[in-house]
């Protein structure tokens, strides 16, 4: 087995990101051969280096499940919390302190299952935190189990006749419980996926990223998805660009993988409300002083 | 000391807070906590602190913690079902070391059970409710004075010993009214967390220096960064599945309590010096028993009260010892019989133990408490 | 060892916590030791309510009404529930429009129209609450006018000051006619 600490990066971006943004102590990964989280972890943190934000001021939160080992490896202000709460974790580290680029990094099962509600009361309240999925549309971490975001009629080892339920589109949950930024990337498209989490986090209000990964181990093995490789030229053959997408019958896009930023408004941010609540009431007393 | 104002023991409690530091609540409104969600909204604004009602009380207490992680001292308060909720997360914050109140006003259970009924029958669950070996430490104010005096004492301790701490509340005091003096800033003991300060690269955030009680602290956005894990981890920080780091870890945590008891340990005893009898109470059920205590004086019998506001952990020394000199101890509790089965653990055979309890919703009356001391 | 136990009774809605609330603040206000507490149902309005004040010269132990020496009812179903608990020496203020059942214990029963003054008189339904601790106040001599009247501003929504000082004094003249008429 080759450690991957000993190979030497074969590009000069490659060994930046990883020696500037990561912990390569802490490397490698437990992340399978072929899964998609370190594609999508580098991505966050080569828009991070794009963007030119403070590694001091920038804390990563996670919940539980493979996603989620993402915190220990960045090396950021980093939480690994539990098992659906890292956006309730993360609301109180944006509250206490709005200063802080807050990034919430997470699975399919931990954000839409056990910590949906969380996700939709951040949405509506419109904190200023980024929320990147790893989403690979299964229980990783505990062997396969279906999630929210499994197909119908999937398999997983707890739907071993197919999967009954319908699953969750998450950056359309997400827009319509009032997140003020939704988008969609993928492990395969690296660049567009880049410029989605920087625009994300550049947004000030909640903002959301579904970014579709890659499960060869459990997914794809169970529903005879091929080779990691098979899966993410899955990605490359039916992404449809979300500009597109707009102009399209939705009948045309099952099925497909619409890729950009998929809505975007502006309104007031939470915390940015909520200061400007203390700088009236200050100012009230003052007057009235 | 200021003028005696009337206030309410929830009430008391968020003041106690605002003067102990907290600047963050997150709550989620349940009776018979509510007026302390309430109270909060209207006055940590006001002083520039933030107020903010979570989706439900597992994002309550997960809240508080991230804000303490930033720095903030944070407060959530609930009752019974609500504890319930905030039990998993109040167990990262025991493992991950950070400073956090918990307020439970216990009100009638199990379940939903009887809403706007006092109770202590979450005194088990404030001790063993979180699952994993860990250690507790909880207070009972029976006055709103003290809900006040001990919400700041609950911060203090939390700080100093990096760990979440309870304030088990009952609805008797939580919605009594009562008179309080509310101390003056100046007079307040506050204590804040230990923190770095100034980042250093080559610290492990959970190494402790000699004399240390606990790691100090970073507050998230310093420049110190580290990794926080609800994993079981060693001085880095970091996840470890090491059996001699598992041990070390554990076994320190355990121990911060422990070895600083004498500090943690506050113990009210009243009329013990020539009494055969004492009355084990906490919390509101300690306003019937003074009363009883004051009628059974009058009629000649000897009892006097062993009343510990820091409940867990349990006064288990104190307890012997005044048990060596008794007959008799009578526990006096709103449940099914809790602390009592403590006071036996500890006591053994040195004293008779009897038990007053009360489930059904009512308040244990002075009367009843004074039929069990004649009935020796 | 001078003690007040104080038990007030309505529906829900009839303001009757925060008269206990206001008792027990003018106690404070006059040195005394106070313990204000209150057993409701959940619902907001039309339940049973029944809200207590305990006021002592000496520190308060058990803070909930024993033995009242004052019961007030509002309405008949809390007159029916909470009337047969006293003894012969309470003092009992109830509404005109209640009636007392035959065999009542207490010997003191006071019957104003608390209601209906504040609903004519006053002009709000909604001050019967104030009616009635102007009354208490005189009947049971908790404070001073001047103290009565600081401990109901501290804890009535602005805007209503005027209305409820109208109020207080309202039910201060019923209590005053009454102990006029009744005194031999």
């Amino acid at each position: 087995m080759v450690n991957t600490a000993d190979v030497k990066p074969k590009t000069r971006q490659m060994s930046n990101l990883i020696y500037k943004y990561m912990r390569p102590e802490h490397l490698p990964h437990i992340w399978c051969p072929g899964c998609g989280n370190g594609i999508i972890m580098r991505d966050v943190a080569q828009a991070i280096e794009n963007l030119g934000l403070s590694r001091n001021n920038t804390i990563i939160v996670s919940g539980i499940g493979c996603s989620s080992r993402a915190a220990g490896y960045l090396d950021f202000n980093t939480i690994h919390t539990t098992h659906g709460r890292a956006i309730a974790f993360a609301t109180g580290i944006k509250l206490a302190n709005p200063t802080l680029e807050v990034i919430v990094i997470a699975g399919d099962g931990d954000i839409s299952a056990i910590g949906g509600n969380h996700l939709i009361h951040a949405a509506r309240r419109n904190i200023g935190i980024t929320v990147i999925v790893m989403n690979n549309n299964i229980y990783g971490m505990t062997g396969g189990q279906y999630s929210p975001t499994t197909p119908k009629g999937a398999l997983g080892t707890t739907a071993p006749y197919g999967n009954l339920d319908r699953p969750f589109d998450i950056a359309g949950l997400a827009y319509g419980a009032g997140a003020s930024f939704a988008a969609r990337g993928s492990a395969f498209h690296v660049q567009q996926t880049i410029n989605i989490i920087q625009e994300g986090i550049r947004h000030k209000g909640f903002s959301l990223i579904d970014v579709a990964s890659v499960c060869p181990t459990y997914y794809g093995r169970k529903n005879k998805k091929g080779s990691a490789v098979d899966m993410l030229k899955w990605q490359r053959d039916n992404m449809i660009p979300a500009e597109k997408a707009a102009t399209m019958d939705p009948v045309d896009l099952r099925g497909k993988l619409v890729v950009g930023i998929l809505h975007q408004t502006q309104y007031k941010e939470f915390t940015y409300a909520y200061e400007q609540l203390i700088k009236r009431l200050y100012e009230e007393r003052e007057a009235n002083e | 000391m200021g003028d005696v104002v009337l206030m309410q023991g929830n009430e008391a409690c968020v003041e106690g807070a605002l003067a102990a530091g907290m600047r963050l609540y997150a709550g989620y409104p349940i009776t018979p906590s509510t007026e302390i969600a309430e109270l909060c909204a209207l006055r940590l604004p006001q002083e520039g602190g933030k107020f903010i009602q979570m989706e439900d009380e597992i994002a309550s207490i997960a809240c508080a913690i991230g804000a303490s992680v930033a720095g903030v001292k944070a407060m959530t308060a609930t009752s019974g079902p609500g504890f319930s909720l905030k039990q998993e997360n109040l167990g990262y914050a025991v493992l991950a070391e950070i400073p956090l109140v918990v307020v439970d006003v216990q009100r009638m259970g199990p379940s939903t059970g009887m809403p706007t009924s006092p109770s202590q029958g979450d005194m088990m669950m404030a001790r063993w409710g979180t699952h994993g070996d860990h250690p507790v430490i909880a207070l009972c104010p029976s006055s709103v004075k003290e809900a006040f005096d001990l919400t700041v004492r609950a911060f203090n301790l939390s700080e100093k010993f990096r760990t979440p701490v309870l304030l088990m509340m009952d609805e008797i005091i939580g919605h009594l009214r009562e008179g309080m003096s509310v101390p003056d800033p100046e007079e307040i003991a506050i204590i804040d967390r230990p923190t770095v300060k100034y980042p250093d690269p080559k610290r492990l955030p959970y190494h402790m220096k000699k004399g240390q009680l606990v790691p100090e602290m970073a507050p998230f956005g310093m420049g110190q960064r580290y990794n926080i894990t609800g994993l079981i981890h060693d001085e880095s920080g970091f996840p470890t599945n090491s059996v001699e780091e598992s041990e070390k870890m554990i076994n320190r945590l355990m121990h911060k309590i422990s070895d600083n008891y004498n500090y943690i340990k506050d113990i009210v005893t009243t009329n013990l010096d020539d009494a055969d009898t004492a009355i084990f109470c906490y919390g509101g059920t300690a306003r019937a028993v003074q009363s009883a205590v004051e009628m059974a004086r009058e009629k000649g019998y000897k009892v006097g009260i062993f009343r510990p506001r820091t409940v867990w952990p349990f006064p288990e020394n104190e307890l012997l010892k005044a048990a060596s000199k008794l007959k008799r101890i009578i526990v006096a509790e709103h449940n099914y019989g809790q602390m009592v089965l403590e006071v036996e653990r500890v006591v053994k055979d040195n004293c008779k133990i009897d038990f007053v309890g009360k489930w059904n919703g009512s308040v244990i009356t002075p009367a009843e408490i004074l039929a069990k001391i004649e009935e020796a | 060892m001078n003690r007040q136990e104080l038990r007030l009774a309505g529906s829900g809605g009839q303001g009757v916590i925060l008269a206990t609330v206001i008792l027990a603040e003018a106690a404070i206000l006059s040195g005394k030791h106070t313990a204000q507490s209150q057993a409701y149902g959940p619902e907001a309005r039309g339940g049973s309510c029944k809200a207590e004040t305990l006021i002592s010269d000496t520190p308060i132990g058990f803070t909930k009404v024993q033995n009242p020496t004052f019961l007030m009812a509002l309405t008949q179903s809390s007159f029916d529930q909470y009337g047969p608990e006293v003894d012969e020496s309470c003092l009992v203020m109830i509404d005109s429009s209640l009636t007392v059942p035959e065999g009542f214990k207490a010997k003191n029963v006071v019957s104003l129209p608390i209601l209906e003054t504040a609903r004519n008189k006053v002009g709000r339904l909604q001050t019967a609450n104030i009616v009635a601790v102007g009354a208490i106040n005189s009947l049971v001599g908790i404070t001073d006018d001047e103290t009565i009247t600081k401990a109901v501003l501290m804890h009535v929504p602005k805007g209503t000051e005027e209305l409820n000082m109208k109020a207080l004094v309202e039910g201060k003249n019923l209590a005053e006619q009454w102990s006029k008429e009744n005194k031999k």
